[in-house]
């Protein structure tokens, strides 16, 4: 039996979960930083220990526990990925919450600590059932962070946020109820490679999108998102936008591309449609946002539609893509939000006109959030750039059309992230108390470093991030090539008319009649 | 079968019979001051009968026990193990939340004991006879129970309530039960299978729909709901808890009994009734509790909406639903034991009860450990994983999606989210909102350990008992569809 390495991060912060309950502040954020650290050492060691081009599953851990279901874990290249950016993202969520958060101190720490949990669980699960209880736990910890520790309109948006994810949810597990009722396991890995019956796959298909789709967040089920994420606090912002956001594109990527292709060939123009809506629509309304947070939530559902955009195209450019723009967006939005966090902890306030002119008083925070805008942008060096390029690549594939609109949906990208830029960094110093703020201190530092460091790393050198998905890719793609479309505006091979172009058709004379 | 035999089989009932007769004298000469001792006299008695009960099991079989009147199988077992439990729980609370009232009488625990004698015939009746005293017994000292606090007008009126639309549920059954006599010409479950399944009168139906219309009301089913709100607020929440939890699994376990035994050969002619029963009470229990600021109304609304889901299970009319059911009401019993011992917990410095949503706010801060037992039990009953409650879901609706029953089961779990409304209410205002009245006093430690043992078996480790709990459901279920 090996090390179980997995069900280990999950006990961790668990266990220090529990213990947070009970402290007192100070202990509370330590034990919660020092657990969320080792889950990273923990991280690192299983993606040293991930055996590149090996077996697909890793790491299974299975044990008989419950009656129905299995507790059976295990990770591919993909689930690898998007844990090691929970780890990662988590002990910088901790320490954005050093200061800010002064009320309840073990019980926040307790409910973040928990979220680590649940975010690992989703991933590692391999079982339907187990899946399901990870994936829709999560909302118990999110509705707590953001109705006790949220800004003034919390209620409202913690309400909205349990509800319209909860209605998602449901009607899946229903679709999950029958699929195990049909192919008598609740094994994910068997259930990819199962063929349901196509007349099924519809209907299994739309419940599964109800839930990815709200979670994704799509057009035009995606109004929570910008309540939740303007009045959760900053780490709470972090996480939605980081790791949350990203399930929905780990539910298209894991459940509804290999377990219903056909469905998922039928309905790909839907997911289109929608897709170029959000990125055009939402574009626009971040433009003329007068908060910052509220800007990066729209900002978020613009990226997002990249990502199911580059899920539908069916080939590897468009897979690969859509999996570095999750990962690059969880790591730059998550950093774009800690940059407002950062000024929101010293002038309290989100709205941009109150700022102005940071790049003075405060140059090496101007530095970060300048390289963290470029990089949400697409900037070439940065993560996003590589993702993006790849989903557009690989949709252009397919339709030339729908990339058209995506691309245009960047171009507004950059002009709402530099506008916002221009407005906050640059220009005038108009507010005395905004002049006022000091630089970075050492704690922000360490908050911003390492994710500066990781967006660059992904942007320059990328390989290391998608060498351990490319075999899951590339089954995935497999598994899809029956069914991926056409290229719109591949040239029609015509038949070859049987005779020269020069021809002139004998008119009946003989030579020398007349 | 031999005399012995039937004795045996029927040896809890008899001795809690016995030991509620015994306690009844003692109350009569010793007063008051031994109240406390009959309490426990009296919860040991339903201990014993526990243990006796669970001993029957081993042996598997089916004992049919005064010449078919009286069944003892394994369903049986299982719906008394639960009732008796309930109602040890809903012991152990009682005399520490009546202290302060002076209202605590030896007659409560006796009264106790005598509805287990009635709940335990309920669910091992296989004759109508049977059927109807079992119910009547437990039916009329729940109408005491719930004016017990004589002393309040709404325990009266709640008591007088409950006594007249109880009466006239039980008048409902004993019509049906007529009819259905009639047109089989038998009572016992068997014969009326038997004869139902040769000939099938529109009459017949008639007698049907009548003892299920009664049944319903006595597990509070839309339409056949009404009565439920009023009662649970009225009523003194010891009662209440104990109204929520082991009356409902007897009369969820009767119905049960009738639908598969003496009904079951026309599925057809009461599956209609119990979707619409089923969906009815989800939608209406949800709609209903939203508007609510008394916590025992919300919570009654709350167990409306719960019977919904248990009757899921039973529309499937499968063993698989059965036992679904069976998981259910495992769960819901602890869930609502929790969440009312919870409220009767709830109580200032004077011992007044802190009954509506402004009384709870900021519970959280005034009293943190209360707060959290409360919302995992609301987050559970609202189905919500990795908590319990989120399993009972799970099985009735793999259930109906096994038999087929899909726009059930989805119609269902959309409308479950409708529930999550207030419950999610509940945490908002105990976590969210700012604290408004008085922190609760400190309570007592016998309401601690039972509210303690609920949230335990609530709390995701109650997974662990899934393997445990589904195989004894399941051979509950078998035992139903044994004959069939």
């Amino acid at each position: 039996m090996e090390f179980p390495i997995l069900s280990l991060m999950l006990a961790v912060p668990l266990v220090a979960a529990i213990a947070c309950l009970f402290l007192n502040a100070p202990a509370a954020r330590m034990v919660a930083l020092f657990a969320t650290l080792i889950d990273l050492a923990l991280g690192i060691l299983l993606w040293l220990n991930y055996d590149i081009g090996g077996a697909q599953w890793q790491f299974t851990e299975r044990a008989q526990l419950f009656a129905g279901f299995q507790y059976a874990l295990g990770i591919d290249g993909i689930a690898l990925m998007l844990i090691m950016l929970s780890v990662f993202l988590m002990p910088i969520c901790i320490l954005a919450s050093w200061d800010s958060i002064t009320k309840r101190v073990g019980e926040y720490m307790a409910a973040f600590l928990l979220m680590e949990v649940l975010m690992i669980g989703v991933f590692a699960a391999q079982d339907l059932f187990l899946f399901y209880i990870f994936f829709e736990a999560g909302l118990i910890p999110m509705y707590l962070i953001i109705g006790v520790w949220g800004g003034d309109n919390r209620i409202y948006a913690s309400y909205k946020f349990f509800l319209y994810t909860l209605l998602g949810s449901v009607l899946m597990l229903i679709a999950m109820l029958w699929m195990v009722d049909e192919a008598g396991t609740s094994d994910i890995p068997t259930l990819m490679q199962y063929n349901f019956p196509v007349g099924a796959q519809l209907w299994l298909w739309l419940a599964f999108f109800a839930s990815f789709a709200v979670k994704m967040p799509m057009w035009p089920v995606h109004t929570w998102l910008p309540d939740a994420h303007v009045q959760a606090p900053t780490a709470g912002s972090v996480i939605l936008a980081g790791v949350l956001l990203k399930l929905g594109g780990y539910g298209f990527i894991r459940f509804s591309l290999p377990m219903f292709p056909d469905a998922s060939a039928d309905l790909a123009w839907l997911v289109f449609a929608l897709s170029m809506v959000a990125v055009i629509y939402t574009s626009l309304v971040a433009l003329v946002q007068q908060d910052m947070k509220k800007l990066i939530a729209y900002s978020s559902v613009a990226h997002m539609a990249i990502v199911t955009v580059g899920l539908f195209a069916f080939n590897v450019q468009g897979l690969e893509g859509a999996m570095m723009v999750m990962l690059g967006h969880g790591l730059v939005s998550g950093a774009l939000f800690l940059c407002v966090g950062v000024i929101y902890d010293r002038l309290h306030t989100r709205e941009i006109a109150r700022y102005g002119g940071l790049s003075i008083n405060m140059p090496k925070y101007a530095l970060f959030f300048l390289l963290f805008t470029m990089a949400s942008v697409g900037l070439p060096g940065t993560s996003n750039f590589v993702g993006e390029f790849l989903a557009l690549a690989g949709i252009y594939e397919v339709s030339t059309f729908v990339t058209l609109v995506c691309t245009t949906g960047i171009i507004l990208g950059a002009a709402y992230m530099l506008y916002l830029y221009r407005r906050v960094a640059f220009g005038e110093q108009k507010n005395a108390d905004a002049a006022a703020m000091t630089d970075l201190n050492a704690r922000e530092w360490a908050m911003l470093a390492p994710i500066a460091a990781a967006v660059l790393w992904m942007g320059v050198y990328p390989e290391s991030f998608l060498a351990p998905m490319r075999q899951d890719i590339a089954a995935l793609e497999t598994r899809l090539a029956s069914v991926a479309p056409r290229y719109d505006s591949a040239l029609d091979e015509g038949t070859p008319r049987a005779t020269a172009a020069n021809y002139v058709e004998y008119e009946g004379h003989e030579e020398g009649e007349h | 079968m031999s005399y012995a035999t039937s004795l045996y089989l029927t040896g809890a009932e008899i001795g809690l019979s016995v030991t509620g007769l015994v306690l009844l004298l003692a109350t009569a000469f010793m007063g008051e001051k031994a109240a406390r001792g009959i309490t426990i006299a009296a919860v040991a008695a339903l201990f014993g009968a526990l243990f006796f009960n669970l001993s029957l099991f081993d042996g598997g079989a089916a004992g049919v026990a005064f010449g078919g009147l009286f069944l003892a199988d394994g369903f049986a077992v299982f719906a008394k193990s639960l009732i008796y439990l309930a109602t040890i729980a809903c012991l152990i609370v009682a005399p520490r939340y009546f202290d302060g009232r002076a209202e605590y009488r030896g007659e409560y625990p006796v009264l106790m004991l005598f509805n287990a004698v009635g709940m335990g015939m309920m669910v091992s009746a296989t004759d109508l006879m049977t059927l109807y005293i079992g119910l009547e017994m437990s039916s009329l000292s729940s109408y005491v129970l719930a004016s017990f606090a004589r002393r309040n007008e709404k325990s009266s009126e709640a008591g007088l309530k409950y006594f007249v639309l109880g009466g006239l549920a039980s008048g409902i059954i004993l019509y049906g039960v007529s009819l259905v006599y009639g047109f089989s010409g038998t009572t016992s479950y068997d014969g009326i299978r038997a004869a139902f399944t040769a000939d099938f009168s529109t009459g017949a139906m008639f007698g049907v729909v009548f003892v299920l219309a009664g049944v319903a009301f006595k597990i509070a089913a839309v339409p056949f709901h009404m009565w439920t709100p009023d009662v649970y607020e009225g009523a003194p929440t010891p009662v209440t808890a104990f109204f929520a939890s082991a009356p409902k699994v007897a009369a969820v376990a009767m119905l049960v009994r009738l639908a598969t035994g003496p009904f079951g050969g026309q599925v057809e002619a009461w599956q209609q009734i119990v979707i619409f029963a089923a969906l009815a009470s989800i939608v209406v229990g949800a709609l209903g509790a939203i508007g609510q600021q008394n916590l025992k109304r919300l919570l009654a609304y709350s167990s409306i909406n719960n019977v919904g889901f248990i009757l899921i299970g039973l529309a499937a009319a499968a063993p698989a639903g059965i036992s679904g059911v069976m998981v259910y009401l495992s769960i819901y019993v602890f869930m609502t034991i929790g969440s009312f011992v919870a409220l009767l917990m709830l109580r200032d410095a004077e011992g007044n009860a802190l009954a509506t949503f402004d009384d709870i706010s900021g519970l959280s801060t005034t009293s943190p450990a209360l707060a959290w037992c409360l919302l995992a039990l609301m987050f559970s009953l609202a189905g919500i994983p990795p908590l319990f409650g989120f399993w009972g879901k799970f099985v009735v609706f793999q259930a109906a999606v096994q038999a087929d029953m899909i726009a059930l089961a989805a119609i269902g779990i959309a409308a479950s989210v409708i529930g999550a409304f207030y419950y999610i209410k509940f945490i908002k205002v105990m976590f969210f909102d700012e604290p408004k009245g008085a922190a609760p006093a400190k309570a007592p430690v016998s309401h601690w350990v039972v509210l303690a043992l609920c949230v335990a078996v609530i709390s995701p480790l109650g997974y662990l008992l899934t393997p445990w709990l589904g195989n004894l459901a399941d051979a509950a279920a078998q035992a139903l569809f044994y004959t069939a």
